[in-house]
């Protein structure tokens, strides 16, 4: 990272962790307010939250306050270490998603050569969370629901990392910043005024990812493992206070992370068509755009999960299994031959 | 080094305390508990679920957190006081809780209520199975993970509680049926603003037959799931749209009439032969869009003619016995009403639809799944104070 | 109840129960036209009470008269199928169809009510109590006359000479029809068979009864409370079994108990119709 100001190391560690919180609650805050408070509230032809602020946009300060201020109840029976330590897991994960994805030219929190690989595999450390949350919360809804979990992300883990090896293929590189300039600079068809955004050629893997980060995401029509018409809230149930609402943040700012992830592969990351790769400006404007696709990506999630109902678990794996995952092969072996012939 | 003693029995009870975590980890089955308080049901009925996995071996609902009585409560009250009690059964449809009992008590006292009463009856009569059958509509998917289709469901429902208000002066508990007529006329343009309202509900019907039936996820969750053959159903006692859903056709309107004004107007049954919980769903479905048709057709043609046939201020009752059923929106409902000559019965007895529809619970979840035990108590649809009266 | 119907009661047999019936019936008539319903006795055909019926030819309790030949060829049916054991019977011409039968043949009578006429529906079992409850109607004030003690214990349609009395109705889906079958049961605690075997859904009906009234079901599954919670004693139902809110305290909505200074001392007629008024108005 290089800045206008020379820093020592432990400022520039501080200045990135704030900055890391802030990238991680500031898509989650805006995700909370704009799909889950409004969007859902005007699909269900209802208001939503109107009275703390203007237009209820202080109610998730209000809801934080209000976690915050609670007992802080952990069950009699429950494995105590485990059971404080899921939300961090979650929720922790999450942070280090952020830390991949570029921002701008020189705006990332660290330039990693193998990015794609980094993020995916941090990604899924949270199902040992929600596994942890489920068990050590001595309780059979949870237990429930964290043993559907289990299941459920581990087999959603392979279409998206399927998914996203077409994008690697073409882009002939795992490094994020290089895939951005890869689709900046790319040309369709020899037409480049809009570079070349991988899900033009890619849409089979963006349908795919995007379908499978929903998976991830535990978001209806993949909720089981939240189920709450059944299970209560699954493997949430015996969490109160601050824990709940770090799972509460920890959901919406993964929904942030794996759109990230998405707009920087197949919609161009920070870049927009017409501005400039490397100006410095772009360390200001780049960030925007980002925040712009992830909202973007974010509300296509949020708009399914308040549509569809969900799944059984049986259908769901079978779903990930006998459909996601041979499309995603298939999808790569057509990339593997277009890039060799082309 | 010596052990102390305290050190062995401490070694030994934590020894003990793992045998008996491994016990209970190896020993079959968990026993789930769903309810009483919990989202899925509807009221406090508890189903007590032993899981094998996520497979059902055995689930036995358990009843009676909201038991009132009623059947004790009517021997002590007068006839008009009962109509009071019993709109609280379901309360949903709570005008049609009246009906069967009103006509039970005119059937001991050989009157009918006039002709302008009977369809006014029926038209509130369909008003409120309109108004039932739309929650359920909405709260099916909410069982299922729609959350969106209820509220469509709840603000349309607004509008049939707004025209029974009109008339009736209570939106969920009417208490306007009299024995030999009803409390009331209807008041000026009521007519006209019923007929927006149904379509209305058309439109809701058109929106959930498109948002809820035409859904992947909603069929792959509810095809096949629940199946009950028709002989199986009627052995349990299953009525109303779950025993058409199996494909049996009887419908009390057509075919057990009661002075109501069904015959009148031009209706059909539907029917469908899978049985399982999308049949369920469906026939609801068409059934509320035939009772928007039949509402309309009364509303055109209401004859003129007093609203209550004469009776004495103080009713008593003659001495019989008396069964009336009507086809409810969550079954049949019928009263058999045991009658000694007094001002209140001497016994009621309320047979309520619901009862019989759950009964068939811990036959119909053998061997499925526990979403599935969902899906299946959402279409077969009870109102908790059906269940315990 | 008024006194002249008391002595009416007192004078008739079980077999004259119907015309008992007709003629209470043709008593709270006075102000309506009556219609003629079906329950038609030779002996009592719209008399009024002064005379009881003669005992010189009883009526077969067993064959009511009846033009509603749907529901005499059911009846024919049925005694074919059971015999002896059907012990009473009572049409009401168009509208349904009574029988009594012994408590032994609760369950024959069940089997031919499915077999032989069709009636695969179940709707209900339960019980009834005759016994006049001794507590009266306990939400009357404190100026209306206590309960009847003496009052005689007398059964419905088609008879019944016991206590408690089990009832149970099914239904024909495809002709529209039902039947109500009665058993008298001696005695609650030897109970009669369990039907499950004929109709599955007569599991919890059968477990409400025996909740409720304590007649046991032989042969029944899981005999266990169904509403009520697992140590509860005794049987609601039951009229001996005292609704316990208002043996505490006054009903609460007993009005207007005092009277108007100007009308005297308000007669029992005007505080009952003020009562009738109020509450359904």
């Amino acid at each position: 990272m290089t800045l206008a100001v020379e820093l020592a190391y432990w400022q520039q560690t501080i200045l990135r962790v704030v900055l890391v919180l802030a990238a991680v609650l500031l898509p989650a805050g805006t995700f909370v307010y704009l799909f889950l408070f409004k969007m859902i509230s005007f699909m269900q032809s209802r208001l939503g939250p109107m009275e703390t602020g203007p237009h209820g946009s202080l109610q998730l300060l209000a809801e934080v306050g209000k976690s915050l201020q609670k007992e802080d109840i952990v069950p009699e029976r429950a494995d105590r270490k485990l059971f404080k330590l899921a939300p961090y897991l979650v929720v922790g994960t999450v942070l280090l998603v952020y830390i991949a994805v570029p921002f701008g030219p020189d705006a990332y929190f660290s330039n990693l050569d193998g990015a794609v690989f980094y993020a995916l595999a941090v990604s899924s450390v949270s199902t040992i969370g929600v596994l942890i949350a489920g068990w050590a919360s001595a309780n059979k809804y949870a237990l429930l629901g964290g043993l559907r979990a289990a299941g459920q992300l581990i087999a959603y883990e392979l279409p998206l990392i399927l998914a996203v090896v077409g994008v690697v293929i073409q882009a002939g590189t795992l490094n994020l910043q290089q895939i951005v300039t890869a689709q900046a600079n790319g040309e369709i068809f020899g037409w480049g005024a809009i570079g070349n955004p991988f899900i033009l050629t890619q849409v089979i893997g963006f349908l795919v990812f995007v379908i499978a980060s929903q998976a991830e995401l535990t978001q209806t029509p993949f909720d089981m493992p939240i189920a709450e018409s059944e299970l209560v809230t699954g493997y949430i149930t015996e969490y109160t206070g601050l824990r709940f609402l770090l799972f509460f943040i920890g959901e919406f700012a993964a929904v942030g992370s794996l759109a990230a992830i998405a707009a920087t592969l197949f919609l161009g990351g920070w870049y927009f068509p017409g501005l400039s790769l490397d100006a410095g400006y772009m360390n200001v404007v780049g960030p925007l755009i980002l925040l712009a696709k992830i909202t973007i990506l974010g509300g296509i999630v949020f708009w399914v999960r308040f549509t569809y109902p969900r799944l059984r678990e049986d259908q769901l794996q079978r779903f990930a299994w006998t459909v996601l995952i041979p499309v995603s092969l298939f999808n790569i072996l057509v990339t593997m031959v277009l890039k060799v012939a082309f | 080094m010596t052990v102390t003693e305290a050190q062995q029995r401490a070694y030994v009870a934590g020894q003990a305390a793992d045998a008996r975590v491994n016990l209970e980890i190896e020993s079959e089955g968990m026993t789930l508990n769903l309810g009483p308080q919990h989202p899925a049901t509807h009221g406090t009925l508890r189903i007590v679920a032993k899981l094998d996995g996520e497979q059902v071996v055995s689930c036995e609902p358990v009843m009676g957190y909201m038991h009132r009585g009623y059947e004790k409560l009517t021997e002590v009250r007068t006839y008009p006081q009962i109509t009071t009690l019993i709109n609280r059964i379901d309360w949903l449809g709570s005008f049609t809780n009246e009906v069967p009992f009103i006509l039970a008590a005119e059937q001991l006292m050989e009157i009918e209520a006039p002709p302008r009463a009977q369809w006014i009856r029926t038209i509130l009569f369909e008003l409120g199975r309109i108004a039932n059958i739309i929650l359920f509509l909405g709260d099916m998917g909410v069982q299922l993970g729609a959350l969106t289709p209820v509220f469509y469901a709840f603000r349309d429902r607004e509008y049939v509680l707004n025209q029974i208000e009109a008339v009736t002066g209570g939106r969920f508990h009417p208490n306007f049926d009299r024995i030999g007529g009803l409390k009331d006329d209807l008041p000026k343009g009521w007519i006209d603003d019923t007929k927006a309202v149904m379509n209305k509900v058309r439109d809701f019907c058109d929106l959930l037959e498109e948002l809820l039936l035409g859904n992947e996820i909603f069929e792959s969750r509810t095809r096949g799931i629940g199946v009950i053959p028709g002989e199986v159903a009627l052995g349990y006692g299953l009525t109303g749209a779950n025993l058409r859903a199996s494909g049996v056709d009887y419908d009390l309107r057509r075919d057990a009439p009661v002075p109501m004004a069904w015959n009148e107007v031009d209706w059909k049954v539907w029917t469908h032969p899978d049985g399982d919980s999308f049949a369920r769903y469906w026939v609801r479905l068409q059934e509320t869009r035939e009772a928007a048709k039949i509402v309309d057709q009364l509303c055109d043609d209401i004859p003129a003619g007093p609203i209550m046939a004469k009776v004495p201020r103080i009713i008593k009752v003659p001495a019989g016995e008396a069964w009336v059923a009507t086809e409810n929106p969550l079954g049949e409902m019928g009263y058999y009403i045991v009658s000694k000559g007094d001002l209140g019965p001497f016994r009621v007895k309320i047979k309520s639809a619901s009862f019989n529809n759950i009964s068939i619970v811990p036959w119909v979840t053998r061997g499925v799944y526990v979403p599935d035990v969902i899906t299946i108590l959402a279409s077969l649809y009870f109102i908790l104070g059906d269940i315990d009266r | 109840m008024p006194p002249e119907d008391k002595t009416a009661d007192e004078e008739v047999t079980d077999q004259q129960v119907e015309a008992t019936d007709e003629a209470a019936e043709a008593e709270g008539h006075a102000e309506q036209t009556a219609e003629g319903s079906g329950d038609v006795d030779e002996a009592a055909a719209g008399t009024v009470a002064e005379t009881p019926a003669e005992p010189a030819e009883p009526a077969d309790p067993t064959s009511p008269a009846s033009e509603d030949e749907l529901r005499v060829g059911l009846l024919e049916s049925m005694k074919e199928a059971l015999g002896e054991s059907l012990v009473g019977a009572h049409i009401l011409d168009g509208k349904d169809l009574w029988i009594r039968v012994t408590s032994d043949a609760w369950r024959q009578a069940a089997e031919a009510a499915r077999t032989r006429l069709g009636c695969s529906s179940f709707t209900f079992l339960s019980a009834i109590d005759w016994l006049p409850s001794p507590y009266g109607r306990s939400e009357t004030s404190p100026f209306d006359p206590p309960p009847d003690k003496e009052q005689a214990q007398e059964a419905g349609f088609a008879g019944g000479e016991t206590r408690f009395q089990l009832f149970m109705r099914v239904q024909n889906p495809e002709r529209g029809f039902g039947i109500t079958i009665k058993a008298d049961v001696a005695d609650p605690d030897a109970g009669v068979e369990t039907i499950i075997p004929v109709y599955a859904g007569a599991n919890w009906h059968e477990r409400e009864t025996w909740e409720m009234y304590g007649i046991t079901f032989v042969g029944h599954p899981h005999l266990v409370h169904i509403y009520l919670p697992g140590a509860f004693e005794g049987n609601p139902l039951r009229k001996d079994f005292p609704l316990l809110a208002r043996e505490v305290k006054p009903w609460p909505g007993i009005v207007d108990v005092e009277p108007m200074p100007d009308d005297g001392d308000g007669d029992d007629a005007e505080s009952e119709a003020t009562e009738g008024e109020e509450v359904s108005a």
